[in-house]
């Protein structure tokens, strides 16, 4: 038989998911065990026993200068920009996306102006922004709209032109005016891509605010990581990247979850 | 009552001339089946009674008045595709035209003027034969389901005109016949003007009043970008349709029929086909 025709059965499936998952942890844990038996005080592949010691210093045990539980204001920090960011850019995503796609005036005028800032690598910007904006909250969330926004817009405004003329055309046999047609026939049409163009933009979005943490924060996960990376402390910073990843995969899953279980009809053959 | 005059009517693309000086009369409650090679225009002309676009000479009139420039509520339309929303459920797609005019601002209707369109709409949906799908969105349809949606999202806005573009050409011969008499039905009962695409000769006699047929008069490669087509055939159908009243050989056939061998043997008619020994 083929390669291509290959059926799986559940149970093989289920093995083969987990499989990369499994050599991962194994070729840590057998790299980690021959540094540390060359030599006991490496800091590059900490043990597991020394990665928990740092996960309870860090999330368990209060801090001694602040008394602060340094995880998990971490994480809110981080989450806090991440979502700021995110809302901002979907919400300029989603306005200015239906109406570049919609009304052909607006999309003569701005179409080819957002695809050329959409090149603007954001990272460059990134001292404009902290001179700016000052090295608060705004210049941070403001690097993950500028990253971010510019390719949601397009993808929204993609989608919008994708929609069969006739649909638009069948609207106005039914009296709908560009209002209602954005309203009614365009939005719920445009949501679903919405989400799933947000699930895209969580990978670039962590980029963005991690490279903004490493270089001015008071705290975030990123600050963290950059600030142990001093003193190699790998034993914090693998587990932050654990965490990085989790929580990103979640929101990945979530937003997928959460656009099947709103336009159920997305899901439907046929309905793109 | 509707008619339709489209006089001396032109439509080039740059420098391709697709219609050329077309004048054509249609009264009021007729059913006019556009036939016609591919390329020949006949969409073109259709997307122009719709005002989806513009004669570039010539006008067409609606009642002797010149049509607006673009589509509105009293011209419906059924395209071959893309005809319903995959968003909304058949209900809510039946629901929607009479929804958007009634609510300019929201696009919705509540409460009370909501259950009132809601069995307005299921009565429409039971006329087509859809009663039971009221909950199902379009994909969850057949193809032939899908167009008596579309039948009943357009008939709901009470269209003057409705303009078919090739409405049953993707659907298999049984399911087609079923929806030609719900659409003769159609016609018949409510006061609208139809005018339809089509390349099925056989649909364009069962279903209308008058056949026209499109072409090109000179068809020399050199001559096909300067010369567009005109009306080349124009048969009205003998003896007379005439929306509301039976004719001598529509003989009524049984509603939703998926099989064509209930239509073998008409009363009266018996005839043994011979068979192949």
């Amino acid at each position: 038989m083929r390669l291509i025709n290959q059926r799986l059965s559940p149970g093989a499936g289920a093995v083969l998911k987990t499989l990369p998952f499994v050599a991962l942890v194994l070729a840590y844990l057998l790299g980690s065990a021959l540094r540390l038996a060359e030599n006991p005080n490496d800091k590059l592949l900490p043990a597991l026993t020394t990665l928990a010691d740092a996960i309870d210093r860090m999330a368990f045990t209060a801090d001694p200068r602040s008394g602060a539980y340094l995880f998990w204001t971490d994480t809110l920090a981080s989450l806090g920009r991440l979502a700021a960011g995110l809302g901002l850019a979907t919400l300029i995503a989603l306005l200015v996306g239906m109406a570049v796609g919609m009304l052909p005036v607006l999309r003569a005028l701005l179409a080819p102006f957002i695809g050329f800032v959409s090149m603007v690598p954001p990272l460059a910007l990134l001292p404009v922004l902290f001179i700016v904006m000052g090295l608060g909250e705004t210049s941070k969330i403001t690097l993950i709209v500028i990253g971010v926004a510019p390719i949601m817009v397009r993808d929204l405004a993609q989608k919008v032109l994708d929609l069969p003329r006739e649909q638009i055309v069948k609207a106005e046999t039914l009296s709908a005016s560009t209002w209602l047609i954005g309203l009614r026939v365009v939005l719920p049409q445009v949501l679903p891509r919405l989400l799933t163009a947000l699930r895209l933009q969580l990978g670039p979005a962590f980029l963005f605010l991690i490279a903004a943490e490493a270089i001015s924060a008071d705290s975030g996960l990123g600050y963290r990581i950059f600030l142990v990376r001093r003193y190699l402390s790998m034993d914090v910073i693998f587990p932050y990247v654990a965490w990085i990843t989790l929580l990103a995969a979640l929101a990945d899953y979530g937003l997928d979850r959460l656009r099947r279980k709103l336009f159920p009809w997305s899901e439907l053959e046929g309905a793109r | 009552m509707t008619a339709l005059s489209i006089e001396n009517v032109w439509k080039e693309y740059g420098d391709q001339i697709v219609l050329e000086n077309l004048t054509l009369e249609i009264a009021p409650r007729s059913f006019v089946a556009l036939v016609g090679p591919s390329g020949c225009g006949k969409t073109t002309l259709l997307r122009m009674l719709l005002g989806q676009e513009q004669p570039t000479r010539g006008r067409i009139l609606l009642d002797g008045t010149p049509l607006p420039p673009e589509p509105g509520p009293d011209r419906g339309v059924v395209y071959q595709r893309y005809s319903v929303f995959p968003h909304l459920t058949v209900l809510g797609n039946v629901m929607l035209g009479p929804e958007l005019q009634a609510n300019r601002l929201t696009g919705r209707s509540f409460g009370a003027a909501r259950r009132a369109l809601a069995d307005q709409a299921r009565e429409m949906i039971a006329a087509v034969g859809l009663a039971g799908a009221e909950a199902k969105y379009p994909a969850q349809l057949s193809g032939g389901m899908q167009q008596r949606l579309a039948l009943a999202q357009a008939l709901m806005m009470k269209p003057r005109v409705l303009l078919l573009d090739e409405p049953f050409g993707a659907l298999d011969p049984g399911i087609r016949t079923e929806i030609h008499h719900l659409m003769k039905r159609l016609w018949n009962e409510l006061p609208m003007t139809v005018v339809m695409v089509t390349h099925d000769l056989r649909e364009a006699f069962t279903l209308g009043t008058r056949i026209v047929a499109l072409d090109r008069t000179r068809s020399r490669p050199e001559e096909l970008l300067r010369y567009g087509a005109t009306v080349t055939k124009d048969i009205a159908i003998w003896p007379p349709r005439v929306a509301g009243r039976a004719t001598l050989y529509d003989t009524e056939h049984p509603q939703a029929q998926d099989d064509l061998t209930a239509f073998a043997s008409p009363a009266g008619t018996t005839r043994q086909t011979p068979s192949l020994i």
